[in-house]
């Protein structure tokens, strides 16, 4: 569990840690999907073909997608994308380091699929069974067997339990023929993986490292101007639903004081903080009248001092109107609280 | 778990300290790759051959590739390198030092792999099992040109129909494995007494300079890091200021725009307004929309 807590706090303590993070974990679970994968060639003429790529390409497909969904980047990419010009240049430079970069940590679950699958063998053996070369491998002049039932024969090497074609191939020899072929395809691809990542990586500071520099520094200020941003608008929030609420208790003390023609009880001078944040209800009926009016009729979304009409008022009225000089002080007293 | 702990400490403590762990990590991996790796070999004539020495050389340059992507301070060299003189003088003696430094480095999980493939001996037996000598086995002594390289061929492949029982087969799987394991440990010797003598002789060549180059290698790779941090604390306080600046402006236009907002009253003074004179719902609506809109320029 602490190693766990280390861990995170290590992959937590800058952003791109954080996604290198996310990625490599990624990278595992593809790994291990792949492994949890009970893979079932169907052992028949086409669906062999369409089940082996089926299983080698969508998957990958489906992971980059993955990797595109968990970034939380992707929302600030579409963001900084649409949003109109106003005051601020827009910087395409920005925008194309933002995209590569999230590209970038997308790929490598998808690669890691794609090589541990190629690795293994079973997809490419069930896939391209039926190409095998029975010339060089086996005996071509077996008689007795037309094209199709050729290929029905050599679509069952996969399945050795129900294969018949020993004496045109042997079922070794073929899959060992196949998977020789997979791995090589396998480590070639991974080969060719990671000279474009070492090109990628190499030829730019030969290039443009100034602009890449340049591109870095805004994106990482877009994203913490937005998380800035956010947090603002939170503590805004907070604010505002506490001076609303508490206008809201104060409202409904003075109409139910008015009500029953008993001026509003005010706390007495020493009566201490408590007695204060009763704000003035203090009995059952009065705190259920609360209660009820609350869900049936929320003040509307002002903080002025209280209007003369309690209207329902949600984003109808521009103005508030004019207010008789109602406790100021009590206003600022409230604000001073929050 | 103190112990990772203390060991994970140690190792984020300098950068040297980073590679070499990233160094060790990738020797480790390239030894459970090879363990995972379901070594099959084709036994058939030509492909053996292609099959067995790929597995040998590919995989090292593939983790070579790896070894200098994963290595930070490759780029801080080629930056290094390639960066226009300015008013810094280029000192070509801490490029080659950086750069020999991360060779040395990535190189290690290469030979770690071929090392392992030589003395576990598939790769060997698979590639060459097709140009042993027939002679010097019995079972393969006195049959034609064309049927003994089949058969030969068939030698790294222990449950094929013909070689099951086959003891000449267990023979030249035998000889190829010696050859194999030998040639192993003298590389891993090799290899050894080579590093042993560049570390003992290098103080006889030259410490001063190389001094210095480590020093000015590992100034220029502190010297980016600081770099890129204050780039991240200044952007986080030119966000700050104009995010501030942004609600103090929308302050500004509402208290132009509406004639009746309550004046801050005496309480408020003094202390922080948290609410920044946005009261109302619309207010609040139309700050977010020209957030969206009309970012404030930079």
């Amino acid at each position: 569990m602490d190693k766990f807590r280390m861990i995170f706090q290590f992959l937590q303590s800058n952003q791109e840690s954080f996604m290198n993070g996310i990625c490599g974990i990624m990278a595992l679970a593809s790994a291990q999907m792949y492994s949890a994968f009970d893979f079932n060639c169907p052992c028949l003429p086409r669906y062999n073909l369409a089940y082996g790529l089926g299983i080698l390409l969508v998957p990958p497909f489906i992971l980059f997608l993955l990797g595109f969904v968990l970034n939380n980047n992707i929302s600030m990419l579409a963001e900084e994308w649409r949003r109109p010009q106003g005051r601020r240049g827009k910087d395409p430079a920005v925008l194309r380091y933002m995209f590569c970069s999230m590209a970038q940590r997308a790929m490598i679950a998808p690669v890691v699929w794609v090589s541990v699958t190629l690795l293994d063998g079973k997809c490419i053996t069930c896939a391209f069974c039926t190409s095998v070369p029975v010339e060089t491998l086996g005996n071509a002049s077996h008689p007795g067997l037309s094209q199709g039932e050729m290929k029905r024969v050599l679509a069952r090497i996969p399945c050795k339990e129900i294969y018949n074609g020993q004496e045109l191939i042997a079922n070794e020899v073929a899959v060992r023929y196949l998977r020789c072929i997979s791995q090589a395809l396998g480590w070639c691809f991974v080969l060719l993986m990671t000279t474009l990542a070492f090109l990628v990586r190499s030829l730019r500071p030969c290039f443009t490292q100034a602009a890449f520099l340049k591109s870095r520094y805004w994106s990482h200020y877009i994203d913490i101007e937005r998380k800035l941003f956010d947090e603002t608008c939170a503590e805004h929030a907070r604010s505002f639903a506490k001076v609303c609420i508490q206008q809201f208790f104060e409202d409904m003390s003075r109409d139910l004081a008015a009500a029953r023609l008993h001026p509003p009880r005010k706390a007495p001078a020493d009566a201490g903080e408590a007695a204060e944040k009763l704000l003035g209800i203090t009995d059952q009926g009065t705190m259920n009248t609360a209660l009820k009016s609350w869900h049936k009729c929320k003040p509307p979304l002002h903080l002025h001092p209280p209007a003369l009409s309690r209207g329902n008022g949600w984003a109808g009225e521009e103005q508030p109107p004019m207010h008789p000089s109602v406790p100021r002080r009590e206003m600022a007293a409230y604000y001073s609280r929050v | 778990m103190d112990r990772l702990r203390m060991i994970f400490q140690y190792f984020q403590s300098n950068s040297e300290s980073v590679m070499n762990g990233i160094c060790g990590l990738l020797a480790l991996a390239s030894v459970k790759m090879y363990t995972c790796f379901d070594f099959s070999c084709p036994c058939l004539p030509r492909y053996n051959m292609a099959y067995g020495l790929g597995i040998m050389f590919v995989p090292p340059v593939a983790l070579f590739l790896c070894g200098l992507i994963l290595n930070r301070q490759s780029l801080v060299m080629l930056e290094e390198w390639r960066r226009p003189q300015g008013h810094r003088k280029k000192d070509l003696a801490v490029i080659r030092y950086m750069c020999s430094s991360i060779m040395q480095r990535a190189m290690i999980a290469p030979v770690v792999w071929i090392i392992v493939t030589l003395l576990d001996g598939k790769c060997l037996i698979c590639a060459f099992s097709g140009f042993v000598d027939p002679e010097k086995f019995v079972g393969f002594a006195n049959t034609s040109l064309v049927q003994v390289q089949q058969l030969l061929a068939k030698v790294p492949c222990k449950d094929d129909e013909l070689m099951r029982n086959n003891t000449s087969r267990k023979a030249v799987s035998r000889y190829l494995r010696c050859w194999s394991q030998a040639l192993g440990w003298s590389i891993l010797l090799i290899l050894v007494v080579a590093a042993f003598l560049a570390r003992w002789l290098r103080p006889c060549f030259d410490q001063a300079t190389l001094l210095q180059a480590r020093h000015w290698s590992n100034y220029i790779d502190i010297e980016q890091k600081i770099f890129e941090e204050t780039c991240c604390e200044h952007s986080r306080l030119f966000a700050h200021k104009c995010i501030f600046h942004f609600f103090e402006s929308m302050r500004q236009e509402i208290k132009l725009h509406s004639f009746s907002l309550p004046r801050e009253g005496e309480g408020a003074e003094g202390e922080k307004d948290l609410l920044q004179g946005i009261t109302d719902q619309d207010q609040v609506n139309n700050l977010l929309k020209m957030w969206y809109c009309e970012k404030p320029p930079l």
